[in-house]
């Protein structure tokens, strides 16, 4: 063992990852104030929000479906008895000088998740779901001495979800964040924006010798708020501890700030760490218990989730494993994929297009699916075009950029621009027998054994036909004109 | 006839009858608050340009026909009930400058029955405290004798109802604070059952023991208001969603029969001989009256005021976070945040609220949790099993209010664990959320009053009124009144 321990290089991580997700209720979780994002400062306030002396809360009862929605969604055990909990400490963007959170008895338990990473799935625990309301902000701003507060995002609700430490690599942290996230915007609890902050993310991490049983001493890591950054900052802190470890230095349980500017994590040692929130059962709320009627009723509400949808694409569709993935990683993207498949697009060709070129047209404009300006009926008649060879698949790709940029359909486009595909044999023979008559020097080359000009004349042919000729016929009538 | 003499019940009658206005009572009540306010320093603010002009709204509504149940009625309002519009300081410099943007469900409804707020009165700060010493702002005079304290927390409201400032006022009780102020000025005080009245916009102490309750001339009135400020609030999650009855009704109800437990644990070393024998012959009367004595047990009692002070603190120090300074009351700047923190708490609260704050803090520490907090949590357990065992065997229980009459100011100020056990017989009632009320039962040698009170089931403030207004009928001692 000493030996081991000597080597870093026999290290594995342990991650655990504390997720916290902006909850899309429309009003606050303890006043009917709402909850939209970007407005004027302290302009979505009330005496409760605001923790005017003598306020109490009210339980905003979306939110605490929203919660039961995910716990359902990510196997937990829904606790029948749950109630919520003050965690006290003095900031200035925390009105009340305390969170309401949960502690004791939070409303989801004994959870867990499926990942797939490099084609292996794991099983990744959820320890708990809890309900809680968000701090405000402070705003630095201007060349004064005073700071600002903005109380608009306080109150508003979030789930916090804390998973084991069953994460391994920093791969499999982005899968589960990604996981996750796909979960909570197919049930439309939470938008899953990391960039504006509606999910945000700690983790916890440790490092052992493969094969310890217990946990080494755990580094949490704060301010993650993007995907790239959860792998970017795992990688760099599991390489800071195996240097510690390396240099025979000791790994001091403490919290670290990700620096995204730096790469780095730094340690936020000090006063801001020596917490005691001196939890306490919230006396202003009544516990919560939940009935397993309206527990069951929120169950037969869920959606098909991703994992149950994935295995229904490969099965019903014949999608290999990679398409359907990526077409659940959205629940607007399978639901864009199932309308084409309704209106008789052929699953694995409406699979590529969304894939390729529709996908690259959508990221080229920062758009999502939902904002796609080609609907699915547009592709499915374009794709029908294909199928009766009105136009080839390379024209196709003309025809579909234009669709995107205009609302016309792919008949209109392709009358348009003339874009029919030449079928006429006599058409393209007389353009075949052109090249040829004007190329008699690649000719004698191409008879002499020179096969590869074959190229050339095709692109010839295609060039005088604009594109349109039939590159089946163009082929077979060149290589019989060519070879006589 | 001295119009402000009169109680609730007779003023409604003569401003019904067209005897008086709403303006001539107002006008009186003024008059005698010129005369002796100078003297018993029952208020902080007196809102004297309101009430006018609420009385003439009132008269009008009168002259219209409308019959609101206390229309035209001038009320007192302990100065941690919130008032839109009319400073709010709970006695407190950290609050010396807090004008709350809204109302207090309690006094929303005393408003929407037509009350003229009269004005806001004295008390312990933050309601901590026994005897209105604990003040930011002056101490109140017992009007008996103005040597001694009226009481406290609520003593400006008990002291203003004795000294006919008000014909009633508005109390709230964490451990005895409307019921000993009542029992030492000589005035009714009911503390309803926890969950009865709306804690909406009433400053936090021991959110899980604070109630609001009345402070009246006698029983009757107290019913009135109870009628008009008891019930559901949605704002209120602790409030109970339970119907309320005419409580009038009970009055003048027959009390043969009735068992009333007299626990032993209740009659102690140390009462003062003069209250115990009146307590003794209010007992005697009423069996006279057809009551049943019944001696009764309640063994927790010894833990009462151990299990509240660690209860009511932790709560506190939780519920008094939100004066920091940021967001309104007092600021005092500092070289940065934690110090601008530290100077305003540091000048902001007084002795008494800095101990409280300090002691909750302690409990609730890491470490210090379940020897304190959760233990006091389990003892208050089994004192409210106390009186449900109690109660199983009789109606209700019937103790004196306070183990003295009141006592000299200064005479306990320096020795917080003398002034403790003032409340030794009142804060079982809190802990239990039970029901009580304190009425008249004679007076000592040197003419101070001493106060019965009568225990009842949850939600059985009938049983109390039934009772008290039983006894009170067969009694003298409403008639007596403090000369001034």
């Amino acid at each position: 063992m000493a030996s081991e321990e000597a080597d870093p290089m026999n290290y594995e991580s342990v991650i655990g990852l504390e997720v916290h997700a902006q909850m899309l209720t429309d009003t606050k979780i303890f006043c009917g104030c709402s909850t939209r994002f970007g407005s004027e400062p302290n302009t979505q306030t009330c005496p409760v929000c605001v923790g005017m002396p003598g306020v109490l809360p009210v339980l905003n009862r979306k939110a605490l479906e929203f919660a039961i929605r995910t716990g359902l969604a990510t196997n937990c055990t829904i606790s029948p008895y749950s109630r919520f909990a003050r965690k006290n400490y003095f900031y200035p963007d925390l009105p009340k000088g305390y969170q309401v959170s949960q502690y004791a008895l939070p409303i989801c338990e004994h959870g867990h998740i499926e990942i797939i990473v490099d084609a292996l799935t794991r099983n990744i625990g959820i320890t708990r779901i809890h309900m809680e309301e968000d701090a405000g902000k402070n705003i630095h701003e201007g060349a004064g001495q005073y700071s600002f507060v903005d109380l608009n995002r306080a109150g508003v609700p979030l789930m916090e979800i804390v998973s084991e430490p069953d994460i391994r690599t920093p791969g499999e942290a982005v899968a589960y964040m990604k996981k996750l996230r796909t979960i909570l915007r197919y049930l439309g609890v939470c938008d899953g924006n990391m960039e504006e902050g509606s999910l945000r993310c700690d983790a916890n991490v440790s490092v052992r010798p493969v094969g310890q049983q217990e946990l080494g001493v755990k580094v949490e890591i704060k301010n993650i708020n993007s995907f790239r950054f959860v792998e970017k900052a795992l990688e760099y802190e599991i390489k800071r501890q195996k240097k510690v470890i390396e240099d025979k230095g000791t790994i001091i349980q403490e919290t670290r700030l990700w620096d995204s500017g730096r790469g780095i994590t730094e340690s936020m040692r000090g006063k801001e760490e020596a917490h005691d929130y001196r939890y306490f059962p919230e006396p202003d709320l009544v516990p919560m218990t939940v009935d397993q009627a309206w527990v069951d009723e929120i169950r037969f509400s869920l959606p098909e989730l991703p994992d149950l949808k994935r295995e229904r694409f490969v099965s019903a569709y014949g999608l290999p494993e990679t398409d359907a993935d990526f077409l659940v990683s959205e629940k607007s993207l399978s639901g864009w994929f199932e309308d084409a498949v309704k209106l008789g697009g052929q699953p694995k060709a409406v699979a590529n297009w969304i894939m390729g070129d529709l996908m690259k047209l959508l990221n080229s404009e920062n758009k999502t699916i939902e904002e796609s300006p080609v609907e699915p009926a547009r592709l499915v008649d374009m794709l029908k075009l294909i199928e009766q060879g009105t136009i080839s698949g390379k024209i196709a790709k003309t025809v579909f950029e234009e669709m995107f940029k205009t609302t016309k359909t792919s008949g209109e486009i392709v009358q348009e621009k003339g874009l029919v595909q030449i079928i006429d044999s006599g058409e393209i023979e007389k353009t075949v027998d052109e090249v040829i008559a004007k190329h008699s020097k690649e000719t004698e080359r191409f008879k002499a054994g020179e096969e590869k000009l074959m190229g050339f004349f095709v692109g010839q042919v295609m060039k005088l036909t604009k594109g349109k000729a039939n590159p089946q016929m163009v082929n077979e009538l060149l290589k019989k004109k060519l070879s006589s | 006839m001295d119009l402000f003499r009169i109680t609730v019940s007779e003023a409604r009658d003569l401003l019904i009858k067209r005897q008086i206005t709403a303006i001539d009572l107002v006008r009186s009540l003024s008059e005698r608050i010129d005369a002796v306010e100078e003297r018993v320093k029952a208020f902080i603010t007196l809102a004297k340009d309101s009430a006018s002009r609420m009385a003439e709204e009132a008269q009008k509504k009168i002259d219209a026909g409308e019959g609101k149940s206390l229309l035209g009625i001038p009320l007192a309002i302990k100065d941690n009930m919130c008032t839109k519009d009319i400073r709010t300081t709970c006695a407190s410099g950290i609050l010396h400058n807090f004008v709350p943007p809204y109302e207090s469900t309690a006094t929303s409804r005393l408003a929407a029955q037509g009350y003229v707020l009269v004005g806001k009165t004295n008390m312990d700060e933050f309601a901590m405290g026994s005897s209105t010493e604990n003040s930011g702002v002056q101490i109140t005079k017992n009007p008996w004798d103005l040597e001694r304290i009226p009481g406290g927390s609520s003593g400006g409201s008990a002291a203003a109802v004795a000294a006919d400032e008000c014909i009633a006022a508005l109390g709230s009780d964490t451990g005895g604070s409307i019921r000993q102020p009542a029992s030492f000025c000589g005035v009714v005080g009911l503390k309803p059952t926890y969950g009865r009245v709306s804690r909406y916009g009433l400053v936090a102490f021991a959110s899980s023991l604070d109630q609001i309750g009345t402070i009246t001339k006698n029983v009757r009135d107290s019913a009135i208001i109870m009628n008009t400020i008891a019930g559901h609030d949605p704002c209120d999650s602790t409030s109970a969603p339970l119907p309320v009855p005419d409580f009038t009704t009970a009055l003048g109800r027959d009390i043969r029969g009735i068992r009333i437990g007299i626990p032993k644990e209740y009659f102690i070393e140390g009462m003062e001989k003069e209250v115990e024998l009146a307590v003794r012959e209010a007992m005697r009367q009423l069996e006279s009256l057809g009551a049943i004595p019944v001696e009764i047990s309640l063994p927790h009692t010894e833990y009462a005021i151990a299990t509240y002070y660690i209860l009511a603190t932790s709560e506190a120090s939780s519920n008094l976070a939100r004066y920091d300074g940021v967001k309104y009351g007092l600021r005092v700047e500092g070289k940065d945040l934690m110090d601008m923190y530290m100077n305003t708490r540091a000048q902001g609260f007084g002795a008494e609220v800095k101990r409280r704050i300090m002691l909750g803090t302690y409990a609730l520490s890491s470490g210090y949790y379940d020897a304190y907090y959760r233990k006091a949590q389990q003892v208050r357990t089994l004192i409210k099993k106390d009186f449900e065992d109690a109660f199983q065997k009789v109606d209700v229980i019937v103790t004196p209010t306070s183990p003295t009459a009141a006592f000299r100011i200064g005479e306990k100020s320096s020795d917080p664990l003398q002034m403790y056990l003032s409340d030794i017989f009142t804060i079982s009632i809190n802990l239990a959320g039970v029901p009580a009320i304190s009425i008249p039962c004679g007076f000592t040698s040197q003419n101070l009053p001493v106060g019965l009170q009568i225990i009842g089931k949850h939600f059985d403030e009938e049983a109390l009124f039934k009772i008290a207004y039983a006894y009170e009928q067969s009694t003298e001692w409403r008639l007596r009144r403090p000369t001034l």
